[in-house]
């Protein structure tokens, strides 16, 4: 291969977002130009380091050369850069989506200006945390995500979404704050905070409640039923790219943190584990049942995403402590599979909802205007939110049975067979209302569909749909660089 | 019964009281108060334990752990309290 070098890839993915944002927010008349530029920018620095992570393995940068454990590095390994081709790769489509969401005669002037810094501080702080190796720099990360965050999610400025956006901010801070007192103990107990600290580290009761502050935050940052009360309307209420965000990737940070915090810290019983699974489960049936109630689709949407944070929590627990070993692979998957898939939803129920003027499911086929390929879209997506083959949300829910199947641990399975066939019965009220046109009171009109705006959304869905045959290229790419093995 | 013990006991208890706050508080500029009572009390605790016995310098590194902790505070508490100041506007136009 040629020489790459003099680029440092890991800075420049965190840094080329951050300066995008800045230039953004400086000159708001060409922030689309200059965001939408950045991201490319941001996404090619990305795919370099894919090939560098593929030719050498794991790189690590140490930022200012101070090295760990009082400098700042970076890390990319292949769990890192799989997640950083997800942000960019979802990044990229939504940022397209975007520009039509947000295009004059949508969006008012105060929208279309703050959403690009908004969105590419965003970014920084989700590479940032993928490439994180102390939790201190961890808790920084989540407080830069958890503000863009909100902005995001208040960028409409209607009431019901300043007020959702409140309870994200309330839920954001405490989620961080439990897990900056975690961080407190972690360094009063070893004096140190990377992960190599973390995995030298002989098991103490100071660690041990340090990794459960840090998990209470991290759940409540991921909404983890019980603590998802703020999720269905945050992401609900805010306009469809931002929720195609906040529902694709900001959720998935605070997952990855949890892996890699119980991965380097093990959970201390093997109650804990089956005591998240139950959560993961009960997040599938109380979100299956509310999803099944909504009234509205992106309502309907946001339970979908409660349900699917439940099953990656069940595919953690699908193989108890002994499993975790394993079972981190099925995670990822399906953490892959959600982002894409959900993202190309959020981003085709925003489409049919500026279409027929409404998103209330239950009128949806009283409609005369029938938005075909954004429907089109939103069923491919719910094909791989439902698990069928060949989707990459099949790939991660057979790579979770099998697990739990050889660990004999069969409550899993059936679990996951419930969540399915809860998602095929709250997706098909959506799906039956796109295909029935007895209702109408006026004919059909005109052909809908093939607006340059569908096309972010499909393209999503489809690759949610196409990625499941390249499942074990992906799993192969994740284990470069031992993400968990014995050398960090 | 160590200084270095209360103060570190104390640090929990604060942080535990605006936990509590922010959990059952309703009016929305308590629960942005309790949380602000979080964040001292996680930081009271980083630096009891940066503390030295007096020959040895205090460990700097909580301390600079601490002064980003409230510069990401600082900037949360604004955009929390922007927000509640919009909420307020939107409520009372509404109910005009």
């Amino acid at each position: 291969m040629t020489e790459l070098p003099t680029i440092d890839w890991p800075t420049a993915v965190v840094f080329a977002p951050l300066a995008g944002a800045i230039l953004a927010f400086a000159w708001p008349r060409r922030a689309a130009a200059l965001g939408l530029a950045s991201v490319l920018v941001t996404a090619a620095a990305v795919a370099a380091l894919a090939l560098q992570v593929l030719a050498e393995g794991a790189v690590v940068t140490r930022l200012g050369n101070w090295g760990a454990p009082l400098g700042i590095d970076l890390r990319a390994d292949g769990l890192s850069t799989v997640l950083l081709a997800m942000t960019l790769g979802v990044g990229a489509f939504v940022s397209v989506g975007a520009l039509d969401s947000y295009a004059p005669a949508r969006a008012d002037d105060r929208t279309r200006r703050y959403f690009w810094p908004l969105w590419l501080l965003l970014l920084t702080g989700l590479n940032g945390a993928f490439l994180s190796t102390d939790v201190f720099n961890l808790y920084v990360m989540l407080e830069v995500i958890a503000l863009a965050a909100v902005g995001l999610t208040v960028l409409g400025g209607g009431r019901a979404a300043v007020r959702a956006g409140l309870d994200y901010m309330y839920a954001s801070i405490l989620g961080a704050l439990l897990f900056l007192m975690g961080v407190g103990f972690v360094y009063l107990e070893l004096g140190r905070l990377d992960f190599a600290g973390l995995i030298a580290a002989e098991p103490a009761p100071a660690l041990t409640a340090a990794l459960a502050l840090m998990i209470a935050g991290l759940l409540l940052k991921t909404a983890l039923f019980p603590l998802h009360f703020w999720l269905p309307g945050a992401h609900a209420n805010a306009t469809a790219p931002a929720s195609a965000l906040l529902s694709g990737l900001v959720v998935k940070v605070s997952l990855y943190v949890f892996l890699r915090l119980t991965q380097y810290m093990p959970l201390p019983d093997e109650l804990l584990v089956t005591l998240i699974g139950a959560l993961g489960a009960g997040a599938i049936l109380w979100g299956g049942i509310q999803a099944l109630r909504a009234e509205r689709l992106k309502l309907l949407v946001a339970w979908s995403t409660v349900v699917q944070i439940g099953l990656i929590f069940v595919a953690f627990a699908r193989a108890g402590q002994v499993g975790l070993a394993e079972s981190w692979k099925a995670v990822a998957l399906l953490i892959l599979a959600h982002a894409v898939a959900k993202a190309g939803m959020f981003l085709a129920a925003g489409r049919i909802k500026d279409e027929v003027g409404h998103d209330r499911i239950a009128d949806l086929d009283r409609s005369p205007i029938r938005p075909t390929l954004a429907q089109f879209t939103f069923a491919l997506a719910a094909i791989s939110l439902i698990g069928l083959p060949p989707s990459l949300g099949f790939a991660g829910k057979w790579v979770l049975m099998e697990g739990a199947m050889a660990a004999g641990y069969w409550h899993w399975v059936g679990v996951t067979m419930i969540g399915t066939l809860f998602s095929v019965a709250y997706f098909s009220r959506v799906l039956a209302s796109f295909l029935r046109f007895d209702r109408m009171r006026s004919p059909v009109a005109e052909h809908q569909g093939w607006a340059l705006a569908d096309a972010a959304p499909l393209i999503l869905a489809l690759s949610a749909l196409g990625l499941g045959l390249a499942a074990a290229p992906i799993l192969a790419f994740m284990e470069i660089g031992y993400p968990f093995g014995a050398t960090p | 019964m160590t200084s270095g013990l209360i103060f570190g006991l104390t640090g929990i208890a604060v942080f535990a009281i605006g936990l509590f706050g922010a959990l059952v508080m309703v009016e929305p500029l308590r629960r942005v108060l309790a949380l602000k009572l979080c964040s001292v009390g996680a930081g009271f605790l980083l630096v009891v334990g940066a503390w030295r016995e007096p020959p040895e310098a205090p460990d700097p590194v909580p301390h600079a752990l601490v002064i980003t902790g409230i510069v990401v505070m600082i900037s949360a508490t604004a955009v929390a309290l922007a927000l509640i100041r919009r909420l307020h506007m939107l409520e009372r136009d509404t109910d005009d």
